[in-house]
Parts: structure tokens; C-alpha cells; sequence
């Protein structure tokens, strides 16, 4: 066939219509199939890996699971609670951490930055960042942070995935911002409010539900983070220190260790592990996604 | 703060008269601040490179370029090379891509032309939430309900099918039919890039003027031809992006991997058998490893921080700005 694109209409006129009318309608019609296909595969795939995890997960839940602390080699018994609150804390120090910066950041590209070379940089390195490999971020923290000060902690860890959280909040702050019409902020202007005044008391105010969104789905994505705390938070397998010092331990880390271990009760836990993970990521992304298309 | 200094050369917004009141000093701190923040952003990427350089110049040294073409790993000498891993890398991220980038782009053309609007948000949530999972519980369902099935039902009968012909017989003979294996790694990798490939291309397709569509359709093209002749033209070389910002991943992707590779540290003929990649060796060995050791998989990490930063920056020049997070 000659035609090549649509903006070219000289070549459409080529097509031999009546020859070949039964093998073009093959061709839609294998397409259409093959599209589906793979579609439904995707879903299919999806639901597997969700009711594998219920099915050797919900065996694993027991009151004891959000109780007790993880069980040594060869105990018996035993549960996450450790691992639980150690992912809460280490998570929300990831958010901590990366909040301020993230919002500011992505508020200097949207509101001072803007088209200027310098914006652009920044904007095409954050983009980098946002698909940087965890590991090498895991890596990054171990040299700056656990090396120097002799030992894993949970500070390392809370630093870590914040590192990983920045660009997603920098990228929804800044597009959300742009969203919120120009005249809005000129009003601000009129009134004689300062940029900064205009920023925080009308262009943040608009932009609320986005960039709360934005946050949240950092959330989603640094909560299930494995690679990274090897390097950094480690793991524990008691109630780790109140000053986060020495290994913290955290469900990913605990569901790597305890997955192929040779303990049966480990793996139990591994698989309770999982599901709770995944039900709350899976959860936190949809309940975001709901609020941008309410918020829209 | 130094940042301060910098300021100047940045364009303001336009005329604003600035007070000097209470609110100025504000006004000054916080465009100071998120100018600060915003310098973060590159420094970060800055401190990532220099610090895999420092932290693996030790083995750079000691090694020198035979540090890449190497194959050998062996602790009780302190003599490592990053060949096999770095195969490993490239083989795994090939077969995913071979593997996703079919799946993706029906998904896409599924989403944007074929399924019914009521059906369209559920599909699409589904395909994202597939991001949403993370990488480690990709490795369980890949070690303890993909690998058996795998080892089963394609290695055993393959094996014996190839056994004894001439290329076939090494490149798909399992000598240890376990299911674990660069194969299966890449199968996995293919199912966890295909939501970030499936929606920057959705997304593209959607952008297209629907004139174009309606008049390809309205001369009588089906919707094959619509999509192979003026959808996949005009979106052209950002599905090139959006397939390379899926390497990205795949190049980078750890734990699932670290599960279902086999984690073998010599380099193998056949793609079913067990290897490893960057990323796994570096998540199996980092806690035990000192010295050397230590600074070899640093290496390592710099060597995969500069195939995906490449990787990365073609992608982005290609995609500008679709991906949303």
C-alpha cells in the first residue's frame, strides 16, 4: 500500500478496492482481536497476582499478625507489628522529607521558572529522576548516609524514599499549578499581595485537590519500595530503636527475607505481608485517581 | 544563601512593585526557598552520578576497562568483572520489550478505538493499577505461580523439542528446567513496563485530531488501516519515547527480577537457564560485601546508572513531557 499518511490524500486514491476487500477485512478484523486479546491478558495478569495474594494471604491474617513482632529463625509464631509501624514511619518520613521540596520545587518551575532555560533543565532532569532506577537511588543514600556515619538507619531509609517521591510531587505540583487560570492570579496581583502572598493564599488554594493528589500517589509509589531500604534502613527483626538508629525493620524488606526462607510460619507472614501491602497500595492509588477526576 | 545571588539572572513575571513591608521579606524568602528546592532537583541527579563514581572508583581502578568485559565474579580471589551481569541486564530488558511493547500498543489501540466507552475507564484503571503493584509482589507471583507453570508447560517440552539441533539446541535447552531464568525474568519485566508503555501511547493516540481519523474512516478505511496509516504515523516517534522510557525500567527493575533470574553468576548460553542482572546482583550481594566487593557492585550501579541516564534522555527528548508521574 501507498498511503503513507493522512495529511498526504493524493495516495488514498490508490487503494484497489474491490480486490482486495476480503483480506482487508481479515487484516481489521485479526488486528481487532489481537488488541483485545492482549488487553484482556493484561487484566488477567492484574487478577491473578490479586488472587494469588488473597488465597495464600488471607491465611497468613490473624490478630496475632498485627500484634506480635516477626518470629526469629525457627520460632514459632510470631507476626508484623514491627514491620507494620516501621513501614508507616519510614513512609511518612519519605513524605515528610520530600513534601516541602517537591511542592516548592514544582512551584519555582510553574511560577518563577516557567519557559526560562534554566526551568527547562530542571524540568527535563526531574523527568529523569522519576523513571531513575530505585536501586541506584538505594545506592546513592548508602554512600552519603550509611557509609559515612558507620550503620544502617531509619533516617537513611526516610531520606531514600523521599529521594524517590521528590520528582512525583515536583511534576503534579507544577502541572496542577498550571492549571489554575492566570486571571485568578492577577486578581491576587491587583490587590497588591506580593508573588509569594498570590502563591500561597490563591494559586496553592486552587491547585489544593491536585497536589494533595500529587502526594498521594508519592505515597503509593515509595510504599512498596524494597530495593532501596536494602541499602539503607535494612531490617529488623524486633521493635527497631525510637531514634531509628541501627536497622528499621519494614514489610518489604520482611516479605524479601521471608518469601523463600525455608520457615513455614515466615512464609505465612510473607504472603500476610503482601496482601496488606498491595490492598493499601492499590487502595491509595485509586482513592488519588478519584480525586483528580473529581477535582477536574 | 547563595541562592540568592542567582536570582537576578532569572526573568520575573513581569513588573511588580515590591514594598518594602514585612510581606517583601516573605515574598524574598520564599522565591529564595523554591528556588532552592527547584536547584535540589538537579543536584540530586548530580550527587546520584558522582557518588557511583566515587563509591566504585576503587574497582574502576584495580580492574580498568577489563572490569566491563570480564566474566569472572569471584569472591575467595577478590577478581570481578561485570559481563555476565551486564548481558543479563541487556537480555532481560530485550525480552521485555519484545514480549511488552506488542502487548502495550494493543492495549492502547484497544483503549483509544475498540472498547465501548462505559468499559473504557474500568480497563484503563485496571492497566495503571498493574504499575501500582509493586515490583517485590511481582517477584512472589513470578517465583511461586509463574516459575512452576513456566518450567512445566514451556521449559520440559521445549527442552526435549531442541535437544540436539543445531542453535536452537543451546540458545532454548534448560539444562535445570527449575522455571526460574533470564526468560522468565524478562517475561516478568514485560507484564511491569506495559502500563507506562500502554498509557503514554494512549495518550498520544488521543491526542491526534479526530479529523484525521474521521476522514481516513469516512473514505472508507478500516480500522486497521486507520490505526497502522495515520494513527501510528502521527504518533510516530514518541511511542519510540514511551517504549524507551519502558527499557528505562526494565534496565533498572530489581526486586522481581532478584526473585525469578536464578541469580547465577557465570553467563550462560541459553536464555532459559539462570543469570543474573546489575540490579540483582547488586540487591543479593551488597549486604555481605566489603572491600572491594563492595566497591565492584558500586561499579556496577554506576555502569546501570549510565545505560539508563542515556537510555532516559532519548526518551525524553522523544516523549517531551506526555508521561503524567
Amino acid at each position: 500500500m501507498t498511503m503513507t499518511t493522512a495529511a498526504n490524500p493524493q495516495a488514498e486514491a490508490h487503494i484497489p478496492w474491490g480486490r482486495v476487500r476480503q483480506g482487508r477485512r481479515t487484516a481489521d478484523r485479526a488486528m481487532k482481536l489481537i488488541a483485545t486479546g492482549f488487553t484482556f491478558a493484561a487484566i488477567f495478569v492484574l487478577f491473578w497476582i490479586l488472587g494469588m495474594l488473597l488465597v495464600k494471604g488471607i491465611g497468613g491474617l490473624s490478630p496475632a499478625t498485627f500484634t506480635q513482632v516477626t518470629p526469629g529463625p525457627g520460632s514459632e509464631g510470631g507476626g508484623l507489628a514491627n514491620a507494620i509501624v516501621g513501614s508507616f514511619v519510614l513512609t511518612f518520613l519519605g513524605i515528610a522529607v520530600a513534601t516541602p521540596i517537591g511542592v516548592l520545587a514544582g512551584t519555582w518551575l510553574a511560577e518563577y521558572g516557567k519557559k526560562s532555560k534554566l526551568a527547562n533543565l530542571i524540568r527535563f532532569i526531574n523527568d529523569i529522576l522519576l523513571s531513575a532506577p530505585s536501586i541506584l537511588i538505594g545506592l546513592f543514600v548508602y554512600v552519603i548516609l550509611v557509609e559515612p556515619f558507620r550503620g544502617y538507619s531509619g533516617w537513611a531509609g526516610g531520606v531514600a524514599l523521599g529521594i524517590i517521591a521528590i520528582p512525583v510531587i515536583v511534576r503534579t505540583t507544577e502541572d496542577m499549578l498550571n492549571l489554575v487560570p492566570g486571571p485568578l492570579r492577577e486578581a491576587g496581583s491587583a490587590l497588591g499581595a506580593p508573588p509569594a502572598v498570590v502563591i500561597t493564599s490563591v494559586t496553592w488554594r486552587a491547585a489544593k485537590a491536585g497536589m494533595v493528589t500529587g502526594i498521594l500517589l508519592a505515597l503509593a509509589r515509595i510504599a512498596g519500595e524494597t530495593a532501596p531500604l536494602i541499602f539503607t534502613a535494612l531490617n529488623n527483626n524486633f521493635w527497631f530503636s525510637p531514634t531509628l538508629v541501627g536497622g528499621v525493620s519494614n514489610l518489604p524488606v520482611t516479605i524479601y527475607q521471608f518469601a523463600s526462607a525455608p520457615y513455614e510460619n515466615w512464609q505465612q507472614l510473607a504472603w500476610a505481608g503482601s496482601l496488606i501491602i498491595t490492598l493499601s497500595i492499590l487502595i491509595l492509588s485509586i482513592v488519588a485517581r478519584r480525586l483528580v477526576a473529581g477535582g477536574k | 544563601m547563595t541562592a540568592a545571588t542567582d536570582m537576578t539572572s532569572i526573568p520575573s513575571s513581569g513588573p511588580v512593585v515590591v514594598r518594602k513591608t514585612p510581606k517583601a521579606t516573605f515574598d524574598l524568602v520564599f522565591r529564595n526557598a523554591s528556588f532552592g528546592a527547584a536547584l535540589l532537583v538537579l543536584l540530586l541527579l548530580a550527587g546520584i552520578m558522582v557518588s557511583m563514581i566515587i563509591g566504585g572508583w576503587p574497582a574502576f581502578r584495580e580492574f580498568g576497562l577489563g572490569f566491563i568485559t570480564s566474566s569472572v565474579w569471584d569472591t575467595q580471589n577478590d577478581q570481578y568483572g561485570a559481563w555476565p551481569a551486564i548481558v543479563g541486564t541487556l537480555s532481560t530488558a530485550l525480552i521485555a520489550l519484545i514480549i511488552g511493547v506488542p502487548l502495550s500498543l494493543g492495549i492502547a489501540v484497544y483503549l483509544t478505538q475498540l472498547a465501548p466507552p462505559w468499559f473504557k475507564k474500568p480497563v484503563a484503571t485496571a492497566v495503571e493499577l498493574l504499575a501500582a503493584v509493586p515490583s517485590i509482589i511481582y517477584g512472589m507471583w513470578g517465583l511461586f505461580v509463574f516459575a512452576p507453570l513456566f518450567a512445566q508447560y514451556v521449559q520440559i517440552p521445549l527442552s526435549s523439542i531442541v535437544e540436539g539441533m543445531p542453535v536452537l539446541g543451546t540458545v532454548l535447552y534448560s539444562r535445570s528446567p527449575s522455571g526460574l531464568g533470564i526468560f522468565t525474568a524478562g517475561i516478568i519485566l514485560a507484564f511491569m513496563i506495559v502500563p507506562f508503555i500502554a498509557s503514554i501511547t494512549r495518550d498520544m493516540l488521543e491526542q491526534i485530531p479526530s479529523v484525521l481519523r474521521e476522514s481516513a474512516y469516512g473514505i472508507g478505511a478500516t480500522t486497521w488501516e486507520v490505526v497502522r496509516h495515520v494513527l501510528v504515523p502521527q504518533a510516530g516517534v514518541s511511542i519510540i519515547g514511551a517504549i524507551m522510557l519502558g527499557l528505562g525500567r526494565a534496565l533498572g527493575e530489581t526486586m522481581a527480577v532478584t526473585f525469578v533470574v536464578g541469580n547465577a553468576n557465570r553467563l550462560s548460553s541459553s536464555i532459559l537457564d539462570p543469570g543474573s542482572t546489575i540490579a540483582s546482583r547488586i540487591a543479593n550481594e551488597f549486604n555481605e560485601a566489603m572491600g572491594l566487593q563492595l566497591s565492584s557492585l558500586i561499579a556496577l550501579g554506576c555502569i546501570l546508572f549510565f545505560v539508563t541516564f542515556v537510555v532516559l534522555v532519548i526518551a525524553r527528548f522523544l516523549v517531551s513531557r506526555v508521561e503524567r508521574y
